[in-house]
């Protein structure tokens, strides 16, 4: 058994300091020693997207990354977007163009959709469906979410005004 | 669906990290932006002994431009940092055109440039990237620094001439002439996905004639491959559309190998290399000609 190693990991805000196996997958550091559930696990090998969260501000996925190279990063997860009160511009956006179903694939968009918008604040059909080609929805189908992106550009844009 | 247990260095150096490699020898494996590897590892199909992870090797992380025109890239840059880049775009609009199709960007956002070369996976764009571009290897170890042609780097599938003490430190891509014209085709099942077969081309015109032509292809064989009918038979000569389909149809018969899978059949495949080499030729000659 390999050693344990000491991590200091940001996360929504809050500094985490653990030890940690090297080979315990950044999703499961996050979903089983912080209790953040929020953050999907699909296929745990990199191909749907469930488990995207935002890594020192870019989109990476969870699943495929190990909590020893977080250490010293700033994790956001899906628990950092807004709360039942007020949701997040783009939280709202789905849920007003019915953009999700089952909810399983839902924090994998909307944490893509996060760092997308932020680069990109009024994307077309087309940008926004390329935006999202990393993420798998099994229920639903991506017209919704495609709308929903571009919903929430909009949404966000007003916010700043 | 969880890797195997592993010992796990982190050095801040390179010299550290060949210093690591050199001690761990065949139970050592680097670990760049792990967007092949851990997944590998998760499904058990690759158990290291140990990794030697070179992230947070920042000395690594760089694109330079060189003084013929070309590019110095360190191994550990990001792809999403290649694809957003301005000088990259400026001198190496095939690199800006191909990247977008690397996988998705959460992806590319984590791996990097020199691991898909050390990968060898004869499905990637990058390794082929760097055939088309002939692109210098710079392979350094304790024992010293050496330079492999990218020609020569490719072994076999995920196979390099790269030792366990070796690393791969930095790719350098000499400058292209001016008037070079570039253009790259894929086609997948989808957008992200594994390319079932893939042509990139880059021609040099003289007047009406080619002056110099080279044609990648990947996905259809063990490593990417450097045809060679393009360069014997159109060098001198008119690109004409005849002239074309005619290398399209050679290439596609006797310079691939390509297998058949859940996918597609070979037979298909042959049919999409000789139909995407005669798009992409076709479309770096027009653009070789502005």
């Amino acid at each position: 058994m390999a050693d344990k190693m000491k991590v200091k990991i940001t996360v929504n805000g809050t500094l985490y300091e653990r030890e940690v196996e090297p080979r315990l997958l950044l999703s499961d550091f996050i979903r089983h020693d912080l209790g953040l559930t929020g953050t999907h696990v699909g296929c745990e090998h990199g191909l749907c997207g469930a488990c995207t969260v935002l890594m020192n501000g870019e989109a990476v996925r969870s699943c495929i990354l190990f909590t020893v190279m977080a250490d010293g990063a700033d994790i956001k997860t899906v628990e950092s977007l807004g709360t039942m009160e007020k949701m997040h511009p783009i939280q709202e956006a789905f849920q007003e163009k019915h953009a999700l179903q089952c909810g399983f694939c839902t924090p994998g968009f909307l944490m893509t959709t996060v760092e997308y918008l932020g680069k990109n604040p009024n994307p077309t059909a087309e940008e926004a469906r390329e935006a999202i080609d990393g993420n798998f929805c099994r229920c639903t189908g991506y017209e919704n979410i495609v709308e929903a992106v571009q919903l929430a550009a909009k949404k966000m844009a007003a916010h700043e005004q | 669906m969880k890797p195997a247990p592993f010992d796990y260095f982190a050095p801040t150096s390179l010299e550290e990290a060949l210093e690591k490699l050199t001690d761990l020898g065949y139970s050592g494996k680097v670990l760049a932006g792990g967007q092949s590897l851990i997944p590998a590892m998760n499904f058990r199909m690759a158990r290291p002994a140990a990794l030697v992870d070179l992230n947070k090797v920042t000395e690594l992380s760089y694109i330079k431009p060189t003084q013929d025109g070309g590019l110095a890239i360190g191994t550990m840059t990001r792809d999403s940092a290649i694809e957003d880049s301005e000088v990259v775009k400026r001198l190496f609009p095939i690199i800006a055109e191909v990247m977008p199709n690397i996988a998705h960007k959460q992806i590319r956002n984590r791996g990097t440039f020199g691991g898909a070369v050390a990968h060898a996976d004869p499905a990637a764009q990058i390794p082929a990237l760097s055939l088309l571009l002939d692109a210098k290897m710079k392979i350094q170890s304790k024992k010293g620094d050496r330079w492999v042609d990218a020609q020569d780097f490719f072994m076999g599938p995920f196979m390099t001439v790269l030792e366990p003490e070796d690393l791969l430190t930095e790719v350098l891509l000499p400058g292209l002439v001016p008037g070079t014209g570039t253009s790259y085709k894929q086609i997948s099942r989808q957008r992200g996905g594994y390319a079932q077969a893939a042509a990139i081309s880059k021609v040099v015109m003289d007047g009406i004639k080619v002056k110099d032509v080279r044609v990648v292809l990947f996905s259809v064989a063990e490593t990417p491959v450097l045809t060679k009918e393009p360069v014997r038979v159109l060098v001198g000569q008119v690109p004409t559309t005849e002239a074309i389909e005619a290398v399209a149809e050679y290439v596609a018969q006797n310079e691939c190998d390509p297998g058949t899978d859940i996918h597609g059949t070979a037979e298909y495949r042959r049919n999409l290399v000789r139909v995407l080499v005669r798009r992409s030729l076709t479309e770096a000659v027009e653009r070789a000609r502005k």
